[in-house]
């Protein structure tokens, strides 16, 4: 089955600069058989980036990928508490640019005003809105979104695809929260390879709305993959959410931009 | 190559708040023969809830017997805090055959430093048993709400294991978020080995071996809590030559089994 990873980082690879951390993604997608990657952010994670930051996480991101366009793609870290310049980057790095998404993290829960204006933008450029998720038992981050939050969100934005990253951790939670929401996907990655997880997404969401992401490197492929490779599910389910979703879900963008798949 | 594939890290009975494939003996049995498991040491998630702990070590002793023809080898529980508890150990060794029991000292309330501990120990190196001993069953951001327990506290390890000459110390689930200075201190003690279930991170067991002798880690999937799948394509992620990877699917396991072989007297 061919596979695509919704969801990968240049943190936790080897490699002094993107150059080589995307060259060690690449030999690693390949022995796990990965043929596309989706990263964001840069070299190192900031909570709550300026705009400087996520212009300088971005520029990483793009050096990453100049070379592997073949291979990979590309979304737009910014940040909801700087709404104009979020949507100057969108426009550098989206609108005029490579990238295809939108990636928001922890600076700001995303039931706020200063995520519409963003998601407006993403919208008219067909991008699809990454939003990290997590209900911790431990306590969230001060602006860490719940997938109760992001329901709100795009609840606002119908016209919006969401994808909610982790599917809030506790994703017996998540999955009820964003149940509603059918512009909202989710993604599989960043938690441990806890069994049943990806049987009750698909039973409660439908396969077609389930994607895989590795959350690598800080996650390894092979906890992350297992999460697909091992549940009991069809072979048709699997091959939607390894690769046909997550291609669904860029496709109109891509298509605007010109870049095959 | 050999065939031979041991998993140091497998479950009977029920997680008490989820159902998973696996978690009824004859789906265990099945699941691990379809990945080429040829021998499972199985603890009881019973143990971790149960107050009747020689109760649980019978039935997980007969839950073995009956199903998988041998796949399953037993790991008692011993838990410390209730009278009378070196008689668990002494019937986990005598009346059941056990070669080794597993620990769960965060959800029986205990810590390492606590001079029971190194009575348990003890008491198994004596009886040349290996320990295993459970760091975390989940992820403490994800515990359901009526139980939240921290992660063993594993400093006063090493500690221990110079006083308790032939110790032997598997820990399963415990790479996730072990400091690397204590890491190295545990190593160090070469009497302290890991399972891969607790590994993650790009590359993750090429990363492991980096800074440990390739005698530190053996094959563990934590089945059926976890997709089992993940164990066997942490072997893939990672370059590793053939000698090193039957050392993590048999080889070290056998070797914690046979002591005398690889840790003479101290």
């Amino acid at each position: 089955m061919e596979i695509w990873d919704a969801h990968a980082h240049l943190t936790g690879l080897s490699g002094r600069t993107p150059d080589e951390r995307m060259a060690f993604l690449i030999r690693l997608t390949d022995r796990m058989g990965v043929s596309r990657v989706c990263v964001s952010m840069g070299m190192s994670f900031e909570y709550d980036p300026t705009p400087e930051r996520f212009r300088s996480d971005n520029d990483e991101v793009l050096q990453a990928l100049s070379h592997w366009h073949h291979r990979a793609f590309g979304f737009a870290y910014v940040n909801p508490k700087y709404p104009e310049d979020s949507v100057s980057e969108l426009n550098r790095c989206v609108a005029g640019g490579l990238l295809v998404g939108v990636k928001l993290w922890v600076a700001e829960r995303c039931n706020l005003p200063g995520t519409d204006t963003i998601v407006e933008l993403a919208t008219e450029l067909k991008a699809p809105v990454y939003q990290h998720t997590w209900l911790k038992a431990t306590g969230n981050l001060p602006g860490e979104s719940t997938p109760m939050d992001l329901a709100d969100l795009a609840a606002r934005h119908p016209d919006a695809a969401f994808i909610c990253g982790h599917t809030g951790g506790d994703w017996e939670q998540g999955l009820r929260a964003i149940r509603p929401r059918e512009n909202v996907y989710v993604d599989l990655s960043g938690t441990d390879p806890v069994a049943g997880f990806t049987e009750m997404a698909v039973r409660e969401l439908g396969a077609e709305r389930v994607l895989f992401g590795s959350d690598a490197g800080g996650r390894s492929y092979s906890t992350q993959l297992a999460k697909v490779q091992g549940a009991r599910i069809s072979d048709s389910d699997k091959q939607l959410i390894l690769k046909e979703n997550f291609r669904r879900v860029l496709s109109p963008i891509l298509a605007l931009k010109g870049i095959s798949n | 190559m050999s065939g031979e594939l041991i998993d140091t890290n497998v479950y009977v009975s029920r997680w008490p708040f989820r159902r998973v494939y696996g978690d009824e003996p004859g789906e265990l049995v099945d699941l691990l023969r379809s990945h080429g498991v040829t021998s499972a040491w199985t603890g009881s998630i019973d143990a971790i809830f149960h107050r009747d702990i020689a109760d649980v070590n019978a039935r997980l002793a007969q839950t073995c017997r009956t199903h998988g023809d041998g796949l399953l080898t037993p790991f008692g529980a011993v838990n410390p805090m209730w009278p009378e508890w070196e008689d668990d150990v002494r019937r986990c060794a005598e009346e059941h055959g056990m070669q080794g029991i597993r620990l769960h000292p965060n959800y029986h309330g205990y810590r390492l430093n606590d001079p029971l501990f190194e009575r348990i120990v003890a008491l198994a190196a004596e009886r040349r048993m290996l320990v295993q001993l459970v760091v975390s069953m989940e992820d403490q951001r994800v515990m359901h709400p009526l139980i939240r327990v921290s992660q063993v506290d594993l400093t006063p390890l090493p500690d221990v294991l110079a006083r308790v000459a032939n110790a032997r110390i598997l820990l399963l689930n415990a790479l996730g978020a072990l400091p690397g200075g204590l890491r190295q201190r545990l190593l160090a003690t070469g009497r302290v080995c890991f399972d891969s279930a607790g590994i993650e991170g790009a590359e993750g067991i090429a990363r492991f071996l980096e800074s440990a002798e390739d005698s530190a880690l053996v094959f563990g999937s934590y089945t059926p809590l976890f997709y089992h799948e993940a164990a066997h394509l942490k072997l893939r992620e990672s370059v590793l030559t053939a000698e090193q990877d039957s050392a993590i699917r048999y080889g070290n396991a056998l070797r914690l089994l046979a002591p005398e072989e690889t840790h003479p007297a101290q």
